[in-house]
């Protein structure tokens, strides 16, 4: 098993015939996900690489089956087509867009829920989803995804940040861990997917049998992630936040990563991971590392 | 990006929130024309972005011109908690029966917008919260529904704003929501809002933060650039289109991706060194952002070592290796690098490094973080490079 995705996904790219779309959605398909759909309006009936492209979500998921979507269009699109897509009723929609505006953010969260609560958008502004040899939906680099094993232990992975993903990856795979599932849920004040989401699958998953989280600093999903995993998380954590010696006030890259009148520092979700029993690490390698640890006791 | 307090009411005046007539100044003659069109008497207030400019002595009342002369002489060129006072507003004097406080942000643990009310204001509304919680209205707004009038009324009444004001105050909730929304601020806040004697409700001061990602939507945001407090380094980034923040250290830092450079930050501290700076070069890291990146760097005078922080991922080992020696071959930088390079095809970009032949005392390889961290920090603090 995995979360979100697997074998099955059938995948359509918005903004296949744009450079972004075009790059990451043929090397998702490359990896071997069943990218079925391109959409573009006004690019109806071309293809891109053997990838049919139509004019609309709703064209692409009658004619294809689609069940997933990458939206890869610009900041001033995004919020478009991402509501386009749950119209047509897609469940699982990934936006890797950077820089859309935080009320559009806003609106477009408030609207999926309410309009369409069957649809999980994950990001923007996130790197996607791998579950390795299944399905890799963004722009995570799969060659340093170790597949999961069938008998364990297998590691989900959940992160805000996308090179720190891919540190998270890279290190378990100098273990020789497997990895069920790896979310990028983005580093935007408004993340359509949240560290709760994930963990609550993850702790369900029955591929999974612990997690690693990377967090940072701003806002306080991380002290709502530690409130879920001491009522509900029974699977050994570890966890790293970025950002403890970041100056307040300033927007360090992410346009969520701020520490703003005292709230959302790196040491405060720190010290309410380790209360929640989180074997928190100082660094990236550190988590890894102390994953790698706690499996060998425990497998 | 936040605006300075005049830029911030002349924001409010777009969107019909009523402002006290004024105008700013940046030398003592312009002070004082700008005093003799609102019409005395005048309050000569400090722009700086930093709370206790009243108590620091920046904000005066004048009377007459050569009070406004005086005050405003004393105040440009102040020193306020490091902020140098470079422009006065100049507005007309109010009376004040009452002061409340209002503002609009976004609450990102509930994902709405968040209004506060409080008819206790012109004090830190923090200091409220601690001693009188009960004191403010937090109110939640759904996006998609917006903010009604009578809601706006409800919020006012519940602040416990006197009968009088209670139209006037939801008048300008309005048109404050309109601002925060329309206007894609981050957060829009009059402290003080005030009561006058004739009835009517105004802002008094002005405090607008507005979201940097709907700049492309607003051309009129253009004219806050020039004013942007930004030290040499950042003006230097920002011409080169970097993700730039300078610090006070001595490890010049340079690493791919937001969260990769906060961590770099963290583990240059935890090994006993300090961050020059934040900067992060993006997804791609090619000859051209890595030559422009280590420009940025080498301004910076207390740079002692340069630590490049790259984990490959789409971008490969390789193309990070080919910006790093190109780089090294257009700018001539005043202290080594220390390099970690991983993730794909990390392998192939050490050999082209090793290849390339330059010297250890310009460029060192270390295979993990931690190593490359503490040579960057043992060499920004007085080691010798070449280890």
């Amino acid at each position: 098993m995995s979360i979100f995705v697997d074998e099955n996904t059938k995948l359509v790219v918005q903004g296949l015939t744009g450079g972004q779309g075009k790059f990451h959605g043929l090397r998702n398909r490359d990896y071997g996900t069943k990218v079925v759909a391109g959409v573009t309006p006004g690019k109806g009936g071309q293809d891109v690489e053997g990838i049919p492209v139509f004019d609309t979500v709703a064209e692409a998921v009658s004619e294809t089956g689609a069940t997933a979507s990458f939206v890869a269009v610009p900041p001033k699109a995004a919020p478009a087509a991402i509501l386009e897509a749950a119209g047509a009723g897609i469940g699982f929609v990934v936006c890797i867009t950077e820089g859309i505006p935080a009320q559009d953010e806003a609106r477009v969260y408030n609207t999926l829920v309410r309009d369409f609560p069957a649809t999980r958008l994950l990001g923007p502004n996130c790197p996607g989803i791998i579950s390795p040899g299944k399905c890799n939906i963004g722009i995570t680099p799969s060659d340093i995804a170790e597949l999961p094993t069938p008998d364990g232990p297998n590691v989900g992975i959940v992160s805000r940040s996308g090179t720190l993903t891919y540190q998270a990856l890279y290190e378990l795979k100098q273990n020789g861990i497997g990895v069920s599932t790896c979310v990028g849920i983005g580093g935007d004040p408004v993340p359509g997917t949240s560290f709760v989401d994930c963990l609550a699958e993850f702790q369900k998953d029955s591929e999974t049998h612990a997690m690693i989280m990377f967090g940072e600093i701003g806002g306080s999903a991380e002290e709502e992630a530690a409130e879920f995993i001491t009522a509900t998380v029974t699977k050994p954590m570890t966890a790293y936040i970025a950002g403890v010696t970041a100056p307040p006030g300033r927007k360090m890259g992410h346009a969520g990563a701020i520490v703003s009148g005292g709230k959302g520092t790196a040491q405060g979700k720190m010290d309410a991971l380790a209360a929640a029993g989180v074997h928190v690490g100082l660094n990236p390698t550190e988590a890894g590392e102390l994953m790698a640890g706690l499996l060998k006791k425990t497998g | 990006m936040d605006l300075f307090e005049y830029q911030g009411k002349q924001y409010f005046g777009r969107f019909g929130i009523p402002v006290s007539a004024g105008g700013v100044a940046e030398t003592v003659d312009e002070a004082v024309a700008q005093a003799e069109a609102a019409g005395y008497p005048v309050v000569v207030k400090a722009q700086v972005q930093v709370g206790g400019r009243g108590k620091a002595g920046g904000i005066k009342l004048a009377n007459d011109a050569d009070e406004v002369r005086q005050h405003a002489g004393n105040i440009l060129g102040m020193d306020i908690k490091g902020h140098r006072v470079d422009r006065v507003w100049v507005e007309q004097a109010s009376d004040i029966d009452e002061e409340y406080y209002a503002s609009f942000t976004l609450d990102r643990a509930a994902k709405q917008h968040l209004l506060m009310l409080s008819a206790q204001g012109g004090v830190e509304i923090e200091e409220v919260a601690a001693k009188d919680p009960d004191a403010i209205v937090r109110l939640h707004i759904d996006p998609v529904d917006g903010l009604s009038r009578e809601t706006a009324r409800q919020a006012a009444v519940d602040a416990r704003i006197p009968e009088r004001a209670v139209d006037g105050v939801a008048d300008i909730l309005m048109k404050l929501y309109r601002c925060f929304v329309d206007g894609d601020c981050d957060l829009a806040e009059i402290n003080p809002l005030i009561l006058k004697p004739d009835g009517a409700v105004h802002a008094l001061d002005a405090k607008v933060s507005l979201d940097g990602n709907a700049a492309f939507r607003h051309p009129e945001w253009e004219e806050y650039d020039k004013t942007e407090v930004l030290d040499d380094r950042e003006q230097l980034a920002k011409e080169h289109d970097l993700q730039y923040i300078g610090l006070d250290g001595s490890v010049g830092i340079i690493a791919n991706g937001a969260g990769l450079a906060m961590s770099t930050l963290d583990v240059v501290n935890q090994v006993g060194g300090e961050a020059a700076n934040f900067l992060d070069i993006g997804g791609g890291a090619n000859a051209d952002v890595m030559a422009a990146a280590l420009t940025v760097i080498n301004h910076d005078e207390n740079v002692r070592s340069i630590f490049v922080n790259i984990f490959g991922g789409i971008t490969r080992g390789e193309e990070v290796a080919k910006g790093v020696v190109e780089g090294l071959r257009r700018v001539e930088l005043r202290a080594p690098i220390v390099i970690r390079l991983d993730g794909t095809n990390a392998e192939e970009g050490r050999q082209i490094i090793l290849d390339a032949g330059i010297p250890a005392s310009k460029l060192i390889s270390k295979p993990t973080m931690l190593e490359a961290a503490r040579e960057a920090v043992r060499i920004a603090n007085g080691g010798e490079g070449g280890a």
